[in-house]
């Protein structure tokens, strides 16, 4: 069952507008916030146990809280850099709710004390920039952004800056490296960007849900978000929902919702005649699960975790009996190699050989220790790195060979899928 | 083109983008987009050193830039630059037989400019809409839950 704490009003094209959300309670949780003890913000945020949505699950106000003291200007970054393969979900709420999000950064920005905040956009979405902008210009004109803000002495500027087209830019210290006019290369870990973000500045980066569910948060409380979810994965989470599906598309449940439940209830099952084979449940980086895995599983950090996946951006794509894996996992690995951004030997170098060694084995030239150098290449690929763009590339691969291996076993055999009409496509 | 120059408002928008952020730096990317808006669809060696004597940065940073971001076209384009997604939900709907489909109907290999002008076809990355797959984008417009016929239609019906 779909719990819209965030989504309710997502079908309505005039909560688009400041006078549409406004009619709809809008704002009325950022005048209760500016009331409030900015710490108190912070320490409930952390009670609610509300995590990163944008993919490694981190948790928000824990995060908030590693900001020095030290009297230096903030900065307050929202990653709208949605590009995890299979995730549209900040997308949707930037085109139907985009005062949301500046509901949620400008409460989010007085609780960390930031006076300037950017939304990082990529560049290929056209209609969430256009849309985010025109809000921003409504918020600018009621008084929400600029200076004293609905009287409470804080002020607070924010602006959106359109990427050109990069994965790598939606790892945070990829995004900051872009934002200061720079290539999108991610930056060695300590120091971290709460500490030395944007321009060597103290800096918090947030997912555009996050940043959304704040709001609730600090209007019901953190008991009450936690009502929804579980222990340890506490509020509701959208889910892009792609693939072999009747009814794709983008759905807020509760956390620990059954996987199974969310295809055959909200996304009306497999297609007639289909039988499930896999899913990838939280974008491509995630290791595939098997039908088998699937009935176990529930849309949470933890129980994804235990069967060797992660929850992701909640990027659920749904893959039917139709499909060749060998033939994904050649589209995925494609993907990777272009999205490395190649400052890593280990990335750089062995998403290029996981590319070429899946596509030798779709082109019919394989050999059988072929599937196992897929393997040993990635574990080499884990862990030695800036980012996680190479662990992201190696897991999936190590996943699909191992969980479906007869299927590589018989490409290299025969010269073609075991799966009959999958056509692998040359590009 | 050798004497590559922005418009009047060009000008001014690149002025303003310099003082629009912390550094300068950041003026970098929507300039480069300024660039390839007003030089039909890409950004030319030539407009490299225009816009770097114009932002007082070196032409080896914006380049560094520029080859950085797949947005940005360091070859001539058509006047509508099709992007199809094939990354793995619209590729399970076909995505690439669509790109095969389309570059076959308008006579033209993937990336290159067909012989009227009008149109350059190329298979693209993840453009979050893998829910309504398959889909592509056209300069700035997406067009999803294509068929192969509803996207032949759309092309056709461009100028």
């Amino acid at each position: 069952m779909e719990i819209k704490l965030l989504s309710e009003h997502y079908d309505k094209p005039e909560y688009r507008s400041l006078e549409g959300y406004k009619k709809h309670d809008g704002y009325r949780v950022l005048a209760k916030a500016l009331k409030m003890d900015p710490k108190a913000i912070v320490e409930e945020v952390k009670a609610s146990g509300l995590r990163g949505r944008g993919g490694a699950g981190f948790p928000t106000g824990v995060k908030w809280g590693f900001l020095p003291d030290n009297g230096e200007p903030r900065y307050l970054l929202c990653n709208a850099d949605e590009g995890e393969p299979g995730t549209f979900k900040d997308r949707l709420m930037m085109e139907r709710a985009p005062h949301q999000l500046i509901e949620g950064m400008i409460i989010s920005a007085f609780a960390i004390g930031s006076k300037k905040s950017y939304i990082y956009i990529r560049g290929e979405y056209d209609d969430s920039i256009r849309i985010v902008r025109e809000a921003l210009k409504e918020a600018y004109s009621a008084g929400f952004l600029g200076q004293n803000i609905l009287g409470s002495g804080f002020d607070h500027d924010m602006d959106v800056y359109v990427g050109a087209g990069a994965y790598i830019c939606g790892e945070e210290t990829g995004m900051i490296s872009s934002l200061e006019g720079k290539k999108g290369q991610p930056k060695l870990k300590p120091p971290f960007p709460a500490v030395k973000g944007y321009l060597g500045k103290p800096t918090i980066v947030n997912n555009v849900e996050t940043l959304a569910a704040v709001i609730p948060v600090v209007d019901k409380g953190a008991q009450a978000y936690r009502q929804h979810g579980t222990e340890k994965s506490a509020g509701t989470k959208l889910f892009s929902v792609s693939g072999n599906v009747v009814k794709p598309g983008t759905y807020e449940v509760a956390l620990g919702y059954p996987l199974m439940d969310l295809i055959n209830n909200e996304c009306g099952g497999l297609k007639p005649g289909r039988k499930l084979k896999a899913v990838i449940p939280g974008g491509s980086s995630a290791p595939v699960l098997t039908a088998e895995e699937c009935a176990q599983a529930n849309m949470d950090y933890e129980s994804l975790a235990q069967l060797g996946s992660m929850l992701g951006s909640g990027a659920v794509i749904v893959i039917d009996d139709s499909n060749c894996m060998v033939d994904l996992l050649g589209v995925i690995m494609h993907f990777y190699h272009h999205e490395s951004c190649g400052q890593c030997t280990p990335c750089r170098e062995g998403t290029g050989w996981l590319n070429k060694i899946v596509h030798s084995v779709l082109s019919g030239q394989g050999r059988l220790q072929d599937i196992d150098l897929i393997v040993r290449v990635s574990e080499h690929m884990m862990g030695r790195t800036i980012c996680a763009l190479s662990d992201a590339a190696a897991l999936p691969a190590i996943s699909f060979v191992k969980k479906f291996r007869d299927e590589f076993e018989f490409y290299v055999r025969e010269g073609r899928s075991k799966v009959k009409g999958a056509a692998h496509v040359e590009m | 083109m050798a004497d590559f120059q922005l418009s009047a408002e060009g000008v001014e928008f690149v002025k303003a983008e310099l003082k629009r952020y912390e550094t300068p730096l950041s003026a970098v990317i929507p300039c480069l987009y300024r660039v390839q808006k007003e030089n039909q669809g890409w950004v030319s060696p030539e407009s490299v050193s225009y816009l770097s004597q114009l932002m007082d940065i070196p032409e080896a940073h914006i380049n560094e830039v520029l080859s950085f971001y797949t947005m940005f076209n360091r070859e001539p384009v058509g006047r509508h630059h099709v992007q199809v997604c094939c990354n793995i939900s619209c590729a399970m709907n076909g995505a690439r037989e669509l790109t095969h489909h389309l570059c076959k109907s308008f006579d033209v290999k993937e990336g290159e400019v067909s012989k009227d002008g009008k149109l350059t076809i190329t298979r693209v990355e993840c453009l979050g809409s893998c829910g309504t797959a398959p889909m592509m984008q056209i300069n700035d417009r997406y067009y999803e839950n294509l068929s192969p016929d509803s996207a032949v239609k759309i092309i056709k019906e461009l100028e």
